[in-house]
């Protein structure tokens, strides 16, 4: 495959063909903030996270779905990109109850790492406190709406790496929800495998295993990685 | 149908012109005046003209609009050149002896007056005269006519080229020219191609696209049927919204005529070439008018959006080249190509070729439809057009774009419009909503309004949007209900600022538009609310580092 | 509690500073000119609010201390009941949990009145600085602490400001 060179943030690099600019800046060793990215998952660019800007463009373009060109210009720290970040960040705390000190995920949050290493200290913006509720229907798993963030990976995986199509999106704006088959308890859908992939790819503490208490909730992404090499690189190989 | 077709066509003119009798009664039948009993009215004309015995001289005909909606139901006598207004089913018997005597107790409207006589019909044109749910009457029109030609004497290439060289700019709103949008459609490979009209008018205050459907449905299918064939493809999807039915109605009856004199379907006009046309009806979510979303839409899925690239040219329809234009494009190219390229680029400005249709509404005298060249100043639409505020009231501002828009103050009506002129005073051209303002509104409360609509249509999937337009929303709300300081605008701003640039489609990129624009241009409105703030921030300025970026 | 944590650091830190208004302290006025006031936990009723807009009026720099002051923290649930949730709360607290006399306290100086929504420091006032963190660790108090001795442009980062 061709390659392509490209500078990001003034540092000339080369890049597959075909890659995103997040795959670019990741083999560059340059980080750039995600949220509803997910290696192995297909992206939908919808955090907003990992808007970059790119010289020539007037418009700032999601890293993970862009790919790269040819003498690209890439920027991924700006102050105006610090700034919307942090501003996305205080928007998704003060949109649901996202209540640390009692989460399962305290620890292990990816919206929590993201928010203090943003340099986010406080929310200025006034807390909704929406009325969510509880999924604990479930045999194995519960789904906590009040700390879900819509970034849609529990769905995407549920229709990308396991095939089951149990998790989709109902609603829209703020009263958009995750629900399972046609927004019935857990606990009675028919097309869960039980398989937990969701579970895995949850970066908040909205999806846990059942039992599990506060700062308790801790990820295992190898387990998705290895579903996705096997399938894609037919290794049957655990990466580790 | 068989044998040469264009001389099928021609007969079918022939023959609707023949059969025309000597006083037509055109009925206004579009959604405005239907909702005011039109229907009864025309039935009850036909009974008059019965029991009159003029059955052989007199022809009540259901046209599409007639353009002055806020005096329908709306009557017009040809050649009298007379046009009834407020019609009622009781009006019947007194039209038709008029027809005699010229006497009538019904109230009228001059059809000479500045409303009509400055409007410029390439779109309207037959809109309000030919019988919309007819194909005989759009074909007497010359209709379909322009397709013929196409088909038989034009490359595709140069279909685009024409379309190109007529300077036709998108009429959804960015105004993005249409000939390079098709002249990429055509370049990109693949052997499966789509055309898609995209129906699906959202704007608080806009029907145009509504009333072309409704009016003349023929015309978008003989554009999307020219448009097809410039860029190579085969099938068509109309995507309308729920909301209309009435141009549901006459679409479905306008493709099945069209398939019955095999004008859409397999080898048009004895040429190899197939098109084939669907509506997919909308769900009630005006995300959907976004192009990616919609697409998404028409595939059977969740209807939200993308982000682009890859463009829909690119990779559209299950990831095939796709062409998308709206109602009014469409509906603009069928005399392009009748008339010539030429003539249509000697329409307009520089830049903004041909006319726009606009629906005006709000507090002004005549609300209603008009089409306009590109480059009429507004102060003529709205005060020589649509006479002005009511009640002796004083026009403040303009607001055109919808939702995605912005309002244009009283000081800047001799703004010609155009797409440049109006980008830079903050607004857009927008699909065609024109809603004026007096001087008894309120700006902060529009743009609340406006942002109420953007919050409750956002659909959910990037975070700006979602969550942005519930703080703008909300910030909004303590301003205007006096609960805000200097602190929380300075937030509202910020936000505005983030939401337009970080948010994944135009619906949440333009969704500030009405509260910048106001802040703009009537920013004592706002500071008149605000609340001081004794606890805030220390007044010299000595805000400490680490929150300076934070506050 | 987090604050006893400092140990040693305390004795440093006495040398350097006057407490002159703690729950520790018996001194029941707000005093004036203080340079620097730590506040705990979030505001939700009418005595926090006279109270918060005193410190801000007699201090300089005003310190949102822990996510209880930062965010509302869990104080700040009893909002998702929604607006006019303060009889069902004080019904809860007083009469449905109790084993002993159940009555919602009534007379004046008692108990006093909830406000609608519990909120955070700064949605009242203005606040200098944030140390988030349930409770804050007592590293992340320290290093705080020492800056603001120093005088130096207080500089927090990383996991310095993680909230839980």
């Amino acid at each position: 495959m061709a390659a392509k060179t490209l500078t990001i943030n003034g540092k000339q690099i080369s890049a597959e063909e075909g890659a995103t600019i997040l795959q670019a800046a990741e083999e560059a060793g340059v980080k750039i903030p995600t949220l509803c990215h997910l290696d192995g998952v297909y992206d939908v660019g919808a955090c907003r996270l990992c808007l970059v800007e790119v010289t020539g463009v007037p418009k700032l373009l999601p890293a993970c779905t862009t790919k790269v060109s040819e003498g690209m210009e890439i920027k991924t720290d700006s102050e105006q990109l610090q700034k919307y970040r942090r501003l996305t960040l205080e928007l998704l705390f003060a949109e649901r109850n996202h209540v640390c000190a009692v989460c399962v995920a305290n620890g292990h949050c990816e919206l929590q790492t993201l928010a203090y290493s943003q340099g986010m200290d406080h929310v200025r913006y006034d807390y909704c406190f929406p009325k969510w509720g509880v999924d604990n229907t479930h045999r194995l798993f519960g789904m906590d709406h009040n700390r879900c963030i819509l970034c849609t990976r529990c769905v995407r995986v549920c229709w990308h790496i396991e095939g089951a199509g149990t998790k989709n999106v109902a609603g829209r704006g703020s009263k958009a929800k995750i629900i399972t088959d046609l927004n019935m308890p857990w606990g009675e859908s028919g097309s869960c495998t039980n398989c937990g992939k969701c579970v895995q790819s949850c970066p908040t503490g909205a999806l846990f295993y059942k039992g599990s208490t506060v700062a308790e909730m801790e990820r295992d992404r190898s387990r998705l990685e290895f579903i996705v090499t096997a399938r894609e690189k037919k290794l049957w190989v655990a990466s580790d | 149908m068989d044998g040469n077709m264009i001389s099928n066509l021609i007969q079918i003119k022939e023959q609707e012109l023949a059969a025309r009798k000597k006083i037509v009664l055109r009925c206004c039948m579009a959604a405005g005046c239907m909702s005011l009993d039109a229907k009864g009215v025309r039935e009850q004309l036909e009974k008059a003209v019965a029991e009159a015995g003029l059955q052989n001289e007199v022809e009540v005909r259901g046209v599409g609009c007639m353009r002055l909606c806020c005096e329908g139901p709306l009557v017009a006598a040809d050649p009298q050149n007379t046009l009834n207004i407020k019609v009622t089913t009781k009006n019947a018997p007194s039209i038709i002896a008029a027809l005699r005597d010229g006497k009538t107790e019904v109230s009228r409207t001059d059809p000479n007056s500045s409303f009509f006589t400055k409007q410029l019909s390439i779109v309207l044109a037959n809109s309000g005269v030919i019988n919309p749910e007819r194909i005989e009457s759009y074909i007497a029109a010359d209709g379909y006519h322009a397709l013929h030609e196409v088909l038989h004497e034009m490359t595709p290439r140069e279909a685009v080229e024409a379309l190109v060289k007529s300077g036709l700019r998108g009429r959804g709103g960015a105004g993005f020219p249409t000939g390079l949008k098709w002249g990429t459609v055509a370049k990109s490979p693949g052997a499966k191609k789509y055309v898609i009209c995209n129906a699906d008018e959202g704007d608080p205050g806009a029907f145009m696209d509504r009333s072309v459907l409704e009016s003349d449905p023929h015309a978008v299918l003989e554009g999307m049927a020219i448009a097809a064939y410039a860029v190579g493809a085969d099938q068509g999807f109309i995507y309308v919204r729920a909301e209309y039915p009435l141009a549901i109605a006459r679409l479905q009856i306008a493709i099945k005529q069209a398939k019955q004199l095999g004008l859409l379907g397999s080898g048009i006009f004895e040429s190899p070439f197939n098109f084939n046309v669907d509506i997919r009806i909308g769900a009630g979510a005006f995300v959907c008018g976004e192009e990616t979303a919609l697409m998404a839409s028409v595939e059977g899925k969740r209807g939200t959006p993308r982000p682009r690239p890859p463009f829909p040219a690119e990779s559209g329809l299950w990831g095939s080249p796709t062409l998308i234009n709206n109602v009014e494009t469409f509906a603009n190219v069928p005399p392009i190509y009748r008339n010539g390229a030429d003539w249509f680029a000697g329409i307009g400005t520089e830049k903004s070729k041909g006319t726009k249709v606009f629906a005006l509404a709000g507090k002004i005298r005549n609300t209603g439809l008009i089409e306009v060249p590109m480059g009429t100043p507004l102060r003529v639409i709205v005060e020589d057009m649509g006479g002005g505020a009511p009640d002796g009231g004083k026009i403040k501002a303009i607001q055109t774009g919808g939702p995605s828009g912005g309002c244009i103050p009283a000081q800047y009506l001799d703004t010609p419009v155009d797409y440049e002129s109006l980008g830079k005073l903050g607004s857009i051209m927008g699909s065609g909503g024109m809603i004026v303002m007096d001087d008894t509104t309120n700006m902060v409360e529009i743009a609340r309004f406006f942002m109420e609509f953007c919050m409750d249509e956002s659909c959910g999937k990037c975070v700006p949007c979602r969550a942005g337009t519930v703080q703008m929303h909300h910030l909004l709300n303590n301003i205007a209900n006096r609960r805000a300081t200097a602190r929380d605008l300075a937030k509202l701003e910020e936000l505005c600022d983030m939401v337009k640039h970080t948010s994944l489609c135009g619906l949440g990129q333009t969704a500030p538009n009405p509260v910048l624009s106001t802040l703009r241009f009537f920013r004592n409105e706002y500071e008149e609310l605000l609340q001081p703030d004794p606890f805030g921030p220390p007044s010299n300025g000595e805000v400490k580092k680490q929150t300076a970026a934070m506050h | 509690m987090s604050f006893l944590d400092l140990d040693e650091f305390l004795i440093e830190l006495a040398q350097k500073v006057e407490i002159v208004f703690s729950p520790v302290v018996d001194v029941k006025e707000y005093p004036r000119d203080v340079d620097v006031c730590l506040i705990e936990g979030a505001i939700c009723n009418e005595d926090h609010v006279e109270m918060v807009h005193k410190i801000r009026k007699y201090t300089k720099t005003v310190v949102s201390f822990g996510d209880c002051a930062v965010t509302g923290n869990v104080t700040a649930i009893r909002n998702q009941l929604g607006l006019g949730n303060r009889e069902n709360v004080l019904q809860r607290a007083y009469v449905e949990a109790a084993q002993l006399n159940p009555c919602v306290p009534e007379d004046k100086g008692i108990v006093p009145p909830l406000l609608e929504r519990v909120m955070p420091v700064h949605e009242m006032v203005y606040v200098d600085y944030y140390l988030p963190g349930c409770p804050p660790p007592a590293a992340r108090i320290k290093s705080f602490v020492t800056q603001l001795l120093e005088g130096k442009e207080l500089h927090l980062a990383g996991a310095e400001i993680k909230f839980g």
